[in-house]
């Protein structure tokens, strides 16, 4: 066996019972690993009607056949589950060092199943593997988590875990590794929360062969001369982190800002990639095999808000701070420090906060509610917030439904900003009708990272598309759609597709499985992922009207800036999409499609 | 002429890209726990350090074998263990001050520049380690000296 590790873990918490169970190697040619061939084993095992909290819903943290490789960034792990925010599929990308050390230790994935009775740490020592009692763990913070398992185990294990918001089962909790890298949306974390789940800890003296090595060894290093010279991954990248974009995207009018109110922030430039360089770099930092390094080890050395930790990267200071409306750095990044400390989404959490604030500025909700001012812009208050949501504690805990349901509770759900109970990410539809489309149609709720359409739209990767009309915008969002959840599945990071493509992609599969990719064969298996992926939300119970936008992006014109005057005209993308994807007009996969793709 | 392996760890990202390829171009499996090279990660204190066999030229291994198995080449100046005198005692292990020296399948094992070609430095893109020759040696640590040097001087006269 190449490339994979070739067994599945499988932990029954309910008993306090492990067992491994070999690689199904069909599955994984149909469903390549990571994302797709997890999806696979929720969609058969999981009856999507349930409760993503109770026992009967699965965890799977599941490697790609690329992770543990010198493929370029072949660092990812995928957390799958039925997802805590949204009622969705959810599969939350994360890099670091334990995806990797899962594989060096013999295993593809773990799969997480029932419920323990009382809080438990899972070590796994290569071929050891150990349920214990989370005793003191619980209730303490990622960092010392981290440090705890580290001084009682020893350095060299790598970590997952989650902190008090996983506990707690704040909905949009994080799957957190390396102390700041995160599984971060959809509530993978509230999910290994209710399965009392508190850490994961890693050591793995194996390793990881390719089928055909000399062939393998040139498709990665051919991968990584191009991501050496592309301008993003070989310069902005690395330069300035993701956080290069707030400039960019502020630009071009559609940085959204106070609850998407407006699509242009005033302060930017005090929350720029190129600010955050200047005033709190400390050095940078990379996943495992990634030669990018977008990771910001970073320092606020005095004031209030002093603190050390990773970040903020670009949707991060977004949330925390333009669409906040708060322009001091240090408080977004101290937000963001205790977002990775405590356990959640930065995202979510950020959207959640300028909802309530817009909310609160309409008067809907009181100052004696939340126990302090609320406005736009409030540094102190969403510093105490993320505190608060971290624990559930006073406002915290109402707050820590996320969005959806903040907005249904005060009465306004149209101010919710975000697709299927999920929060949107830093771009305004209304400036980017493909990301519009994108957003609408992702299968976790609103996302980015499903088919990230801001890279044809404004920075003209791999073709620039005018993002103002609907043209080529479905054709566009279907092929980025199937290439990601290949990719996704493949181990590898979303951020090589700044530089390589499915050809690339496909070559370092080849060489490494031995399986027979092509790039067509690797786009229907990524067609594959995505169509089951909306069986299991139609089961679920979503339907194409879900498919949808908040009103403020349909209805409300841009107020200014270069999309100025501007809506998402969404049902002008939506027909042709479900028509290019072979599905009806209620957006249902057709039996044809199914049977095409071997579903049915 | 003679190169050496240079170490700036100040550009080293913790990537462990070095790890995995040394493990596969080695023993044919991307393992780092049968890496020549190993990346000491300190978070806390944002320091990453690339650790490996510095090729001493008064290499403590050398003479402590009994059996004469660690060698040097003399076309890349690198100390190699050749197997098939190597008894497997650890003598050379317990010498390195580095604790360069790993074993594993009865034998002593060690860094041997892949031959003049080290594997590493190919997949090394931040350039944290290089393979240059002697007489450039000190000459890229002391111009990236001097660059920062340079740089909070001009801090200071700004």
């Amino acid at each position: 066996m190449h490339a994979y590790a070739g067994k599945t873990l499988r932990v029954d918490l309910g008993r306090q019972h492990v067992h491994e169970e070999p690689l199904d190697t069909d599955a994984a040619q149909a469903f390549i690993g990571g994302r797709g061939l997890a999806t696979k084993m929720i969609y058969d095992e999981v009856n999507p009607k349930v409760d993503p909290l109770g026992g009967a819903n699965k965890l799977i943290l599941a490697t790609g056949p690329l992770t543990g490789t010198s493929a370029v960034c072949g660092s990812r792990f995928m957390a799958v589950t039925k997802g805590a925010l949204t009622g969705a599929i959810a599969c939350s990308n994360c890099g670091g060092n334990f995806g990797p050390e899962l594989k060096f230790a013999g295993y593809d994935m773990i799969v997480l199943e029932g419920a323990a009775k009382k809080p438990v740490v899972i070590v796994i020592d290569d071929d050891q593997v150990e349920i214990r009692p989370a005793g003191k763990l619980w209730g303490k913070n990622v960092h010392e988590t981290e440090d705890t398992l580290h001084e009682q185990l020893g350095g060299d294990f790598k970590c997952v875990s989650i902190g008090p918001a996983g506990e707690k089962l704040v909905r949009f909790a994080n799957i957190m590794s390396d102390k700041n890298r995160a599984a971060g949306r959809s509530g993978v974390g509230a999910v290994m929360g209710s399965k009392k789940v508190k850490a994961i800890a890693v050591r793995g003296s194996g390793g990881v062969s390719a089928a055909d090595p000399k062939a393998f060894r040139a498709a990665c290093l051919d991968s990584l001369e191009k991501l050496k010279a592309g301008e993003v991954t070989g310069g902005g990248l690395p330069k300035f982190g993701t956080a290069v974009l707030v400039n960019v995207i502020n630009e071009h009018g559609l940085f959204p800002t106070r609850n998407f109110q407006q699509g242009q922030f005033e302060a930017a430039e005090q929350i720029s990639g190129e600010t955050i360089a200047e005033k709190i770099l400390v050095r940078n930092r990379s996943c495992m095999a990634c030669p990018i390094g977008c990771g910001r080890v970073t320092a606020v050395k005095d004031g209030k808000y002093a603190g050390f930790g990773e970040g903020p990267e670009y949707e991060t200071i977004w949330a925390l701070g333009a669409d906040c409306g708060v322009s001091d750095l240090a408080a977004a990044t101290k937000a963001n420090y205790i977002c990775n400390e405590l356990g959640f989404d930065t995202i979510t959490a950020g959207g959640t906060i300028a909802c309530a604030m817009e909310l609160y500025e309409m008067g809907l909700i009181t100052a004696k509610q939340v126990g302090c001012k609320l406005n736009f812009g409030n540094g102190a208050a969403l510093v105490d917030l993320v505190t608060k949501i971290g624990y559930r504690r006073g406002f915290g805990d109402v707050l820590a439904e996320g969005g959806a349901r903040v907005a249904q509770k005060f009465g306004r759900p149209d101010l919710f900003m975000g697709v299927k109970k999920q929060e949107f990410a830093a771009y305004d539809a209304r400036g980017a009708f493909g990301m519009g489309l994108q957003y609408a149609t992702s299968n976790r709720g609103a996302c980015h990272v499903r088919g990230y359409m801001i890279a044809p739209e404004i920075l003209g990767n791999p073709v620039k598309m005018d993002p103002l009309t609907v043209k080529g915008k479905a054709e566009m969002n279907i092929a980025f759609q199937n290439t990601v959840a290949a990719l996704d599945s493949s181990g590898t990071c979303l951020f090589v597709t700044f530089s390589i493509g499915a050809p690339e992609l496909a070559a370092m599969l080849k060489t490494a499985t031995g399986f027979n990719y092509t790039v067509d064969k690797l786009l229907l298996a990524g067609e594959r992922i995505w169509n089951l992926e909306r069986m299991f939300n139609l089961q679920a119970g979503f339907t194409g009207k879900h498919d949808t936008l908040p009103k403020r992006m349909l209805r409300e014109p841009m107020p200014a800036g270069p999309a100025k005057g501007k809506t998402v005209p969404l049902s002008k993308m939506l027909p042709e999409y479900y028509r290019l994807r072979g599905w009806d007009a209620q957006g249902r996969p057709t039996k044809q499609k199914l049977a095409a793709l071997g579903l049915s | 002429m003679v190169k050496v392996l240079a170490i700036d760890h100040e550009k080293c990202t913790s990537c462990r890209l070095c790890e995995l390829v040394c493990s596969e171009r080695h023993g044919g499996a991307y393992r780092p726990a049968r890496s020549h090279i190993r990346v000491a990660i300190y978070p806390e204190d944002a320091v990453y350090l690339p650790m490996m066999c510095m090729q001493c030229d008064d290499a403590p291994c050398i003479p402590v074998c009994p059996s004469g198995a660690l060698v040097r080449d003399t076309q890349t100046n690198a100390v190699l263990v050749l197997e098939e005198r190597c008894v497997g005692c650890r003598m050379c292990a317990l010498a390195c001050p580095f604790g360069a020296i790993n074993y594993w399948d009865n034998k002593a094992r060690k860094c041997d520049l892949c031959g003049g070609d080290p594997e590493c430095i190919r997949f090394c893109t931040p350039q944290a380690l290089r393979y240059e020759a002697v007489e450039r040696f000190s000459h890229s640590a002391r111009q990236a000296y001097a660059d920062r040097l340079r740089d909070s001087l001009k801090e200071v006269t700004a």
